[in-house]
């Protein structure tokens, strides 16, 4: 086992997810399965090679900095659960 | 004449012609969603009165004698991640079950402006995660060639609409195979152009690395006349290439004598279906009797493809997948405090398989496993971009079954087993981690299911991916085959 019970719940926490001890343990299972699969990756020697985080050569983009119509705030907010004043709403954050 | 029947381009002559109008075939088409789509249920959501709307826009438009381009006028539908304004856009998920976007996708407009008919939108695995369209958070997709079975995924809805003439075409978007699988399985033309080909903007992003739009078509001449619409360098996603697009539906010919097509040994191996086989080897030396040179090769990483692809692809997402925290948009499920009401919403929110996905996504990103996952994978993907690039030194294209089995029944892979996809996955993955251009075309039949060819080219060869396709098409009868969907 790669993974423990208690892990996956301190994992869960950090994707903001709360697991009920049923989800959490088949969840302890399948991360172990999937963790001992990707650990065939561990067969090949990459001391020597360069990640690829994106396949395209591209560097910095640019483009002309033009002034241009952004999203209307009515339009932003109306897809909001709580709107207030003009501003997104949420509940009490400390 | 059943106007369903007909590909894209058949309905589009009708058109220009005026033998139809544009009414008369979103109205062919909606008679055909109400028939049939109770059970194929590839549907999310249906927009009538928009589509007939479009439709009498471009008669008139046609009756003014305006230049209308070939798509104008031909009913067709979107994935369900696809932004669009005032439809909403669900990811068939219950954290977007409400969702207007306040834009729309580049594709969207492009398509709009060349006079697309948009019916719907088309269900989906939930947020593009899964195989079968089975973890959709509404209702499973079928398979228009068997009830009972999965249509793929994770675009299912998007080729199961195409398979049942209920679009004429579709778009679906692949991240790790998601338009090929489900191209393959419902036995239609599914093309996952060269990443960067074709604008990302209001495409919701899975894993933006490889996320890519495509279509499903009925033929290949309908792939390259989407592709021409929507392809091409856009201000809003600055990962698109500024490259110039070539007139894809022009290159069609069937003139592919001397052509170098390599054929990886390890797509051949143990765990493909020996019928499947033998059927993707028929296709192969058909290629060869129209004069292309079939060389056995390899694509020595191909085995590390899939475990790579799992770190990379649910790393992404589980740091995209962030921004679902019940605060500016979608649901939200009250708490206490904001912190509870986000772990609240997300619990709610999401579904067993990208709670899973974002799980993982999230150990391999964490500090002090980054080095041995995320890191790790990201250098095997450059052990795979180099295979390619070696094979693609000495010949034109590849060829590979797109998948080693025929469409499974729903419920045979669970979701309690979370390799049990791994399969399915692994003939298309290692293209999507490499960014390349690939399409797979009907070529044969297997118990009366449809089998995928897989052609796979380099960089922005699309072009030749469709020219081979074509010449294949041309020279057998897969392709006009329709699922019997009338016997109910």
């Amino acid at each position: 086992m790669t993974i423990t019970a208690a892990e996956v719940e301190r994992i869960a926490l950090l994707a903001r997810l709360k697991l009920t001890p049923e989800e959490q343990a088949a969840y302890t299972e399948q991360l172990n399965a999937i963790l001992e699969y990707v650990d065939k990756l561990n067969d090949l020697d990459t001391s020597a090679v360069e990640p690829t985080a994106y396949i395209l050569p591209l560097r910095n983009v640019f483009r002309d900095d033009l002034v241009r119509p952004g999203l209307p705030r009515d339009k932003a907010l109306a897809g909001a659960p709580e709107v207030s004043e003009g501003q997104f709403k949420v509940p009490r954050v400390v | 004449m059943n106007l369903c029947e007909l590909t894209a381009h058949e309905l589009g002559e009708l058109l220009k012609s005026r033998q139809v109008s544009a009414v008369e075939a979103t109205e062919a088409a909606i008679n055909r969603i109400e028939a049939v789509d109770s059970r194929v249920q590839a549907f999310v959501t249906r927009t009538v009165e928009e589509a007939f709307a479009q439709a009498r826009a471009v008669d008139a438009a046609r009756s003014r004698g305006e230049t209308l381009g070939p798509l104008a006028g031909i009913p067709m539908a979107l994935k369900d991640n696809i932004c669009t304004v005032r439809i909403r856009t669900t990811c068939s998920s219950r954290m977007l079950a409400d969702w207007v976007p306040p834009y729309e996708a580049t594709v969207v407009s492009r398509l709009k402006e060349a006079g697309a008919i948009l019916l719907g939108k088309l269900n989906m695995d939930e947020f593009a995660m899964g195989a079968t369209t089975e973890t959709s958070a509404f209702f499973p997709t079928r398979n228009p060639w068997d009830l009972e079975r999965v249509p793929g995924g994770s675009s299912g809805g998007s080729a199961a609409a195409v398979a049942a003439g209920e679009a004429f075409y579709t778009l679906g978007s692949d991240t790790g195979g998601s338009i090929r699988q489900p191209a393959a399985f419902c036995g239609v033309v599914g093309l996952k152009p060269t990443y960067g080909r074709v604008s990302r903007h209001g495409l919701i992003a899975f894993a933006p690395s490889m996320d890519q739009i495509g279509p499903l078509t009925r033929d290949v001449t309908d792939c390259a006349l989407i592709l021409n619409a929507v392809a091409g360098h856009d201000s809003s996603d600055c990962t698109t290439a500024d490259l110039p697009v070539p007139d894809y539906r022009a290159a069609l010919n069937t003139d592919i004598k001397g052509l170098k097509i390599g054929v990886p040994r390890e797509y051949f191996a143990d765990g493909l279906d020996p019928e499947v086989a033998a059927i993707v080897r028929r296709a192969i030396d058909k290629l060869a009797e129209l004069g292309a040179i079939c060389e056995e090769t390899s694509l020595p990483h191909t085995e590390y493809a899939l475990p790579t692809y799992y770190l990379v692809a649910y790393a992404e997402a589980s740091s995209n997948l962030a921004r679902y925290d019940g605060v500016s948009f979608g649901l939200r499920v009250p708490g206490r405090d904001i912190e509870e009401m986000n772990i609240n919403t997300r619990t709610e929110g999401f579904g067993p398989e990208v709670k899973r996905r974002l799980m993982l996504g999230t150990y391999a990103l964490e500090a002090g496993n980054y080095e041995a996952f995320y890191l790790k994978a990201a250098k095997v993907r450059t052990l795979i971009r180099q295979d390619f690039e070696a094979a693609f030194n000495k010949y034109d294209l590849l060829v590979t079954p797109t998948e080693p089995m025929v469409a499974f029944r729903l419920g045979e892979k669970g979701n309690k087993k979370p390799l049990a996809m791994a399969a399915a996955d692994s003939y298309t993955s290692a293209v999507s981690l490499a960014g390349l251009p690939a399409l797979s075309l009907p070529c044969g039949f297997s118990q009366g299911l449809p089998v995928g060819l897989q052609l796979i080219g380099p960089s922005f060869a699309e072009a030749r991916l469709l020219q081979v396709a074509y010449a294949f098409e041309q020279n057998t009868e897969y392709h006009r085959r329709r699922p019997a969907l009338e016997v109910a």
